[in-house]
């Protein structure tokens, strides 16, 4: 249920849920499973035209809103993502997006932006990195040293996974210079980059690892502040995590309306499972986490939106919430069906695979509770607690 | 009709008024329900002087109408309030049940007798209603009550027992569910009566919890006389009242009710203030231990899950997005966590909730863990929420029952209860 969408909040959701209805059945999804890129270009291109890359980029850099709040509109997109399971480096191209326009050079505006806006470019954020440092302990102890060298920077370490970073035109990439994070956009076709793909749970959404390995760039590559973007990463990890709680909460309520649809047409000893108080008193503990979840993800836009200051704990709560209790729902609603719902052939798995992805990607749901209580001990330590 | 004033205008009137009139919450305060009788009566005076004071300064019942003595204001103004009145001394007490539900019901089904004679008493503090509901021979089982009126001209005789009544021994009203007719199915035989509490044929018990609260009460009514104005509601339709009665008092265990006024109001639980499981992981030592780290982030997790939640039903059942019936949804919510949170807190304190020092920040936490449970039962167990979820708000098959189509008195009963 949407409470408290705006009419023209609610012709825009159903424009995109219209579209994705069409583009992103079922059938389609199946197919991409064996595309190395997982989604395609034109489709893409067509997406854009309706707002997915325009939302959180400011009028002045030819962007814009529905609503007068990007970042609400944009959740309204990844619930329709969710809902379809849609393919599309939605989350990385937006994240990428908002960094630069907060904070690009003229350059880096003029080159990104309008490719991004048009669908014809592609962008991936470099956050994780592998194990041990994997997770967002990236976001202050990045092991991806940049080193100042007269006048350019030399990057080696490797990122990953890195979402769309084989799909990618350009790469924003979290760096160490000198125990402080950088964030650097670098062409992914440089020397020294070497992108390998990874397997991932997605349908459509790509992963890969990405070495970097002596890679040299020049000072205007640098976005924001040399050992200045802590603040940067902080709302791009807040974008991504609202990005990824409203999916979530799309495929979440896909799977439940599609698993209570299925209780009450499956009948086992002469009764509909429906009418199994067992069975109903797990049907009410989903329906709670669901709302519960749904009513965070709307909680995290609004404050994001806002830019209020508890919106670092609330993107927290959210994660940590939507990431385990949406995930139990997932596995209770395979329960739920028994044999055919760990099947390909029936739809389920395509929105569970959307959900396994979302929640350990940008943090497990035990990261963000470890940012939630280090920054209630003691505020703005939120990052390194996580490290 | 004057124009009703805005929002913002009014927070900024209670914010002003608030500071020059009401005092801040004291730390070291009694803890309601856990003191001497002398204490408890002090802190229900206490209580009654706080909710004359809202009264006086035209701050008393925001959201029941102005001819009864409230506000007649919105449920916007009322959520303004809650925020306001953080760090203040509010008459919680008054508010659950009093206000929510016998008010409540009052204002949707007594005469206009009835509201003009009681909603401005309670709105004053001058009258403490309880609810005369559950009965020993079953809690969840509401409309299987056993307590009998059987009519005597304009008057009608009341027998029987009511448990589970918060603070009967120190309240003024009661609101009473009885049956009226043996002889229909249960359902349709029930009335709803107004008591005075303080009836020398009311008997109140105190019945002593294991954490040593002795708030709640059963009574026994014997030959208790009350008039057929004291009716609430038609005569064996006392379960379109009790019904409703009983989402009101979900909807204010949910935090959801606007006609509940105070701090903490749909916040999950607890107020404002250093949460618990920060405060104890501290005396503990424990702050940089991950697990603790780990404990803590779930428990303000869960916190703000259900306040959040609270938010979106509540604003989902004023505008007709959703039923009424989503109340269950918040009340299920708000017993799994506090039953979490309280486990969480015994975790973090490890062996100090076997053992502690009398004062201290270890107080209570192990004892909190052995009553963990009563916020799943109290105000309709959580299991009689999910029973609700699936089948009020899913649609689901409604539970077989052996008691449908059949005259209450062929019902199958176990043993008369022993208390």
């Amino acid at each position: 249920m949407e409470v408290t969408l705006s009419d023209d909040q609610e012709f825009f959701r159903e424009t995109t849920l219209r579209f994705l209805t069409d583009k992103s059945e079922p059938d389609s999804l199946r197919s991409l499973q064996a595309d190395a890129h997982g989604f395609d270009r034109e489709y893409w291109r067509q997406g854009a035209e309706l707002g997915w890359t325009s939302l959180l980029i400011s009028e002045d850099h030819g962007g814009g809103s529905i609503s007068g709040s990007g970042v609400v509109d944009m959740s309204i997109v990844a619930d329709a993502f969710g809902r379809h399971a849609a393919s599309g480096p939605l989350i990385s191209t937006n994240v990428v997006a908002a960094a630069i326009d907060k904070t690009g050079s003229e350059a880096q505006v003029a080159d990104n932006l309008d490719g991004f806006i048009s669908g014809e470019r592609i962008g991936a954020w470099c956050l994780s990195e592998p194990a041990p440092n994997d997770g967002l302990g990236a976001v202050t102890s990045s092991a991806l040293t940049a080193t100042a060298d007269d006048g350019n920077y030399r990057l080696s370490g490797v990122k990953g996974p890195v979402e769309a970073g084989a799909q990618a035109d350009v790469l924003l990439i979290v760096g160490n210079t000198d125990g402080a994070p950088t964030q650097f956009l670098v062409d992914p076709t440089t020397d020294g980059v070497t992108i390998r793909p990874l397997e991932s749970v997605d349908m459509s959404r790509r992963f890969a690892a990405i070495e970097f390995d002596d890679v040299v760039v020049g000072s205007d590559a640098v976005l924001g502040e040399v050992g200045g973007a802590r603040g940067a990463i902080e709302r791009q990890l807040h974008i991504a995590c609202m990005m990824q709680v409203a999916e979530m909460v799309g495929a979440a309520e896909r799977v439940f309306d599609m698993t209570v649809e299925w209780a009450f047409d499956r009948y086992s000893f002469g009764r509909p499972l429906a009418s199994y108080q067992e069975l109903k008193h797990r049907f009410a503990d989903m329906k709670m986490w669901l709302e519960a979840s749904h009513a965070l993800g709307t909680a995290l836009a609004s404050e994001l939106g806002a830019d209020s200051p508890s919106t670092a704990e609330t993107a927290s709560v959210a994660k940590a919430y939507c990431g385990h209790y949406l995930g139990e729902l997932m596995q209770d609603c395979v329960q739920m069906h028994g044999g055919i719902g760990l099947t390909s052939e029936h739809d389920l798995h395509l929105y569970f695979r959307r959900v396994a992805a979302n929640r350990a990607t940008y943090g497990t749901a035990a990261d963000h509770r470890r940012r939630i209580a280090a920054g209630r001990l003691e505020p703005g330590t939120e990052s390194e607690m996580a490290a | 009709m004057s124009e009703v004033e805005s929002v913002e205008s009014f927070a900024e009137r209670s914010r002003l008024w608030l500071a020059d009139s009401m005092p801040r919450v004291d730390p070291d305060a009694y803890i309601h329900g856990l003191g001497s009788d002398e204490a408890e009566l002090a802190f229900v005076d206490r209580q009654r002087q706080l909710q004359r004071v809202l009264f006086d300064g035209g701050f008393a019942g925001i959201c029941f109408p102005a001819e009864y003595g409230g506000q007649g204001l919105s449920a916007a103004h009322q959520n303004v309030f809650n925020i306001e009145c953080v760090g203040y001394q509010m008459p919680a007490l008054i508010n659950v049940p009093t206000f929510v539900p016998c008010g409540a019901v009052l204002l949707e089904f007594g005469t206009e007798e009835q509201k003009q004679k009681h909603i401005p008493s309670m709105l004053k503090g001058e009258k403490l209603w309880m609810q005369f509901l559950s009965e020993p021979s079953g809690g969840s089982d509401v409309a299987g009550a056993l307590t009998t009126a059987v009519r005597d001209g304009e008057e009608w005789l009341l027998n029987g027992s009511k448990v589970w009544t918060t603070g009967a021994w120190w309240s003024d009203m009661g609101l009473c569910l009885v049956r009226t007719n043996w002889d229909v199915p249960k359902h349709r035989g029930l009335s709803v009566f107004i008591i005075d509490i303080a009836d020398p044929n009311i008997d109140v018990q105190r019945i002593e919890m294991l954490n040593g609260s002795r708030e709640f009460c059963q009574e026994f009514l014997t030959d208790v006389r009350v008039p057929d104005s004291d009716r609430v509601g038609e005569v064996d339709d006392g379960w379109t009242v009790g019904r409703r009665w009983m989402f009101h008092e979900r909807n204010a265990m949910g935090g959801g009710s606007p006609l509940v006024s105070g701090p903490g109001v749909g916040h999950g639980g607890a107020g404002s203030g250093v949460d618990p499981s920060l405060v104890i992981t501290e005396a503990m030592g424990r702050t940089d231990d991950p697990v603790a780290l780990d404990l803590i982030g779930e428990s303000l997790m869960l916190r703000r899950a259900a306040t959040e939640l609270t938010k979106r039903v509540g604003e989902g059942m004023a505008s007709g997005a959703v039923s009424d019936t989503s109340a269950a949804i918040t009340r299920l919510m708000n017993g799994v966590v506090m039953a979490r949170n309280w486990t969480i807190h015994a975790e973090l304190a490890g062996s100090a909730a076997v053992a502690w020092e009398s004062e201290g920040p270890l107080d209570g936490v192990g004892v909190n863990y052995l009553m963990r449970q009563s916020n799943s039962i109290a105000g309709g167990t959580v299991e009689m929420a999910r029973n609700n979820i699936s089948e009020r708000v899913l649609g689901m098959p409604r539970e077989r029952t052996l008691d449908k189509d059949v005259a209450f008195r062929d019902v199958p009963k176990g043993p008369p209860a022993s208390r």
